[in-house]
């Protein structure tokens, strides 16, 4: 028998509680009569999901393994990470699906579930086996082209039907390709001065529109990747105000930082879609507040060095994002007048929801014992040496609140007292 | 000063303090013995990853009038094609004792980028980057200018109007940067397609009209060259529509006053965005700019190198 007490724990409406752990399950949450882990000024929320992450396992090893990018979820108090589909081979397939699958279980820090490519090869010209991934040992749900948009309308369309017929959902990189041919960073004055090929707004809030007027034909779900515009948040806004099924996410690095950073021209600050305007953090910060987004994905886009140690223009887009989100999170919604319950919702119950995973998001009783304890006070220098096998992270050498001092996934410690535990 | 890589980089001072220096240097150009021995035993590279015979050269003859060594590196014949880095490129040269690199490149930011990844400690210096920067053309073209006007220190009061492709000229960006610091009044005029978005915020008039330009009397006409393969369609729909609104010509030329200057960076299309009429008025610093290239050259290299005024 396997159990864990956690004493004097704060829960995420305020009032203190000890926890009870047995057999992978949470048995009580009350007054505990026995003694564990003194948890004393320490929050515990249910483990953090990640609906957007690249593992970049089968194919870029180099930059990521299940195993290395599991552990750093655990590292960051994720109990659950959606892996993106531009694998190499794709995730079109069921083989390639329940090969991420058992990996992930092998590794054993995080359920690692796949998410299938809308179209075969990421290429947008016809569908992927949306029936057969749904049908595999994966149970695949989330769908998404992610790193390219599903462009093609009667595509959408169609694969719209399809997720919907199996209970899923579409997540969608919004970039217009024709409008953002060869683009490099957000459109506007400092683009010009810095002579970069800018990224319009447009191009992001015109396909957030379209797709949300054909979800709201289909009756489909559909999910918008990494929002980063004040637009975006309006159609968004718009869109669920007309009673269409549509959630929105937002990644840490889009809720802190701006173009600005683009100035150095250090390609760490490189990511698609672009790093935007501070008009654009703040609606963001907002929305996010307000319910408009719904949940944080990280984007953890994991590259190696040589990716990032070149040109603007010859580097690769993305940045790693797994074990800063959660104190991204603290400083914009906790300091921005938010509180615990909605930072639990926006970082495990909503993302739980939208993947459709049952054994997340829940801090209750009888409920998978997936959870994390942080502790608040915290304040953490970030480093860009993680437990990602990759190093581009935005936030290194700055300073951030709150710490993961336990991760329990399953019943178990992935993380206790900060340190990664060793898993069979 | 170790690098220059983007005018915003120096102050009203220092920029004032390459021109005097420049303007000094220049006479070393009218020598019989053209040559300080100011750079000896310094090794200078021209890293070009993009063609440039003009602005090779001109950064040629300045290291070799301050007696630097000079070592030229045409991307095209070297290891790049094979797909070697930026960095071990640099890092290649710095081991074969190279003390500045002169690098011209056809992304922007690859210069900064040389200048702060901490991969190499020699000075950087940007010989044009893209749609970026053109720092040393900004220079001489401001040291032209002060000569043209008899002038001193700044450029205050002066009105300057560029004409033509705003959109992809880095001679554009910076000379808007540094003019602006020295206190002239910038305003750019070409068409609409060709005025980047945002260009304001640099701190520079637009205006879609040349005569309407021409009207505000501007002292200096700097007319930018159009490259031949956007000559047709994306951003106007053909070479002659585009000579008929922007080429410095006939009427045009006559409502410019008679001290102002006409400026080109060189090398001009006659006939395209510039006559020949225009090209050799007797207000024309065509020739001037590139002798003055040289000299501010000879500047900012001894300024990057040895870290002091003269």
């Amino acid at each position: 028998m396997n159990s864990i007490v956690l004493n004097n724990v704060t829960l995420p409406n305020g009032t203190g509680a000890d926890i009870e752990i047995r057999d992978g399950r949470i048995v009580s949450i009350g007054e505990s009569l026995s003694r564990g882990v003194d948890c004393a000024g320490l929050i515990a929320l249910p483990g953090f999901v990640d609906v957007h992450t690249h593992l970049r396992e089968p194919g870029f090893e180099a930059s990521e393994t299940i195993l290395t990018g599991s552990q750093s979820a655990a590292a960051g108090g994720y109990t659950a990470v959606m892996a993106m589909a531009n694998t190499a081979p794709v995730t079109d397939n069921a083989a390639i699906a329940d090969f991420i699958l058992d990996a992930g279980q092998a590794a054993g820090y995080v359920e690692v579930h796949p998410i299938g490519s809308v179209t075969i090869g990421l290429k947008g010209e016809a569908l992927s086996d949306i029936p057969g991934l749904a049908s595999s040992k994966s149970k695949v749900r989330m769908f998404s082209d992610d790193g390219v948009c599903v462009f093609d309308k009667d595509l959408m369309h169609a694969a719209m039907l399809a997720v919907k017929n199996v209970g899923g959902v579409i997540a969608q990189h919004a970039q217009d390709p024709l409008l953002t041919v060869g683009s490099q960073m957000n459109a506007g004055a400092l683009a010009t001065e810095l002579g970069l090929t800018g990224w319009p707004a447009i191009a992001e809030e015109s396909i957030i529109e379209r797709d949300a007027l054909l979800a709201e034909g289909t009756g489909s779900r559909l999910h918008i990747c990494h929002l980063t515009t004040a637009g975006a948040v309006e159609v968004v806004r718009w869109a669920k105000k007309r009673g269409i099924n549509i959630t929105a996410e937002v990644t840490p690095h889009h809720l802190m930082l701006t173009e600005e950073l683009v100035r150095s021209y250090d390609p760490l600050y490189k990511v698609n879609p672009p790093l935007r305007s501070q008009e654009d953090t703040l609606a963001l910060r907002a929305a996010l507040l307000d319910g408009t987004i719904d949940v944080i994905g990280t984007d953890h886009a994991p590259h190696s060095a040589e990716k990032k140690e070149c040109e603007w223009q010859n580097a690769a887009f993305g940045m790693v994002g797994l074990e800063h989100a959660a104190s991204v999170l603290q400083e914009v919604l906790i300091d921005g007048g938010g509180d615990w319950e909605r930072f639990a919702q926006i970082l495990s119950t909503r993302p739980a929801e939208i993947a459709g995973l049952v054994n997340q998001g829940k801090l209750e009783v009888g409920a998978m014992a997936n959870l994390t304890l942080i502790d608040p006070s915290a304040k953490r220098l970030i480093h860009s040496a993680t437990k990602s096998k990759s190093t581009n992270n935005p936030f290194a050498g700055s300073t951030l609140p709150g710490a993961v001092v336990h991760t329990i996934f399953k019943g178990q410690f992935t993380v206790k007292d900060s340190q990664l535990q060793e898993r069979s | 000063m170790k690098h220059l890589t983007s005018m915003r980089e120096l102050s009203r001072e220092s920029a004032i303090g390459l021109l005097d220096n420049a303007q000094q240097l220049s006479q070393v150009n009218e020598r019989e013995v053209k040559k300080l021995p100011a750079l000896r035993g310094k090794t200078v590279v021209n890293l070009f990853f993009e063609n440039s015979t003009r602005t090779r050269i001109s950064f040629e003859v300045a290291a070799k009038r301050l007696s630097a060594d000079v070592i030229n590196f045409s991307a095209d014949s070297s290891s790049v094609s094979k797909g070697e880095s930026l960095k071990d490129t640099a890092q290649t040269l710095e081991a074969i004792g190279a003390d500045a690199i002169v690098i011209r490149h056809p992304l922007s930011g690859a210069p900064k980028l040389l200048a702060e990844q901490g991969w190499i400690s020699a000075s950087v210096i940007n010989a044009g980057d893209g749609a970026h920067e053109h720092p040393t053309q900004a220079l001489l073209d401001a040291l032209t200018i002060r000569q043209g006007f008899g002038l001193h220190e700044d450029l205050t009061g002066l009105k300057v109007l560029i004409v033509g492709d705003i959109r992809h000229s880095r001679v554009a960006r910076s000379n808007i940067l540094l003019l602006k610091l020295l206190g002239a009044k910038v305003t750019v005029a070409g068409p609409e397609s060709l005025i980047p978005e945002g260009i304001e915020a640099m701190g520079t008039e637009v205006l879609n009209s040349f005569e309407q330009a021409l009207e505000e009397k501007p002292d200096v006409v700097m007319m930018l060259r159009v490259q031949k393969e956007r000559m047709q369609g994306e951003f106007f729909s053909s070479a002659a529509d585009y000579s008929k609104s922007w080429s410095l010509e006939g009427d045009r030329l006559a409502m410019l006053s008679p001290k102002a200057l006409i400026m080109h960076p060189g090398p001009m299309n006659r006939g395209f965005e510039i006559s020949s009429q225009a090209a050799d008025d007797p207000r024309s610093q065509v020739l001037k700019q590139v002798a003055n290239g040289v000299a501010v050259r000879m500047a900012v290299l001894y300024q990057c190198l040895s870290g002091e005024q003269l």
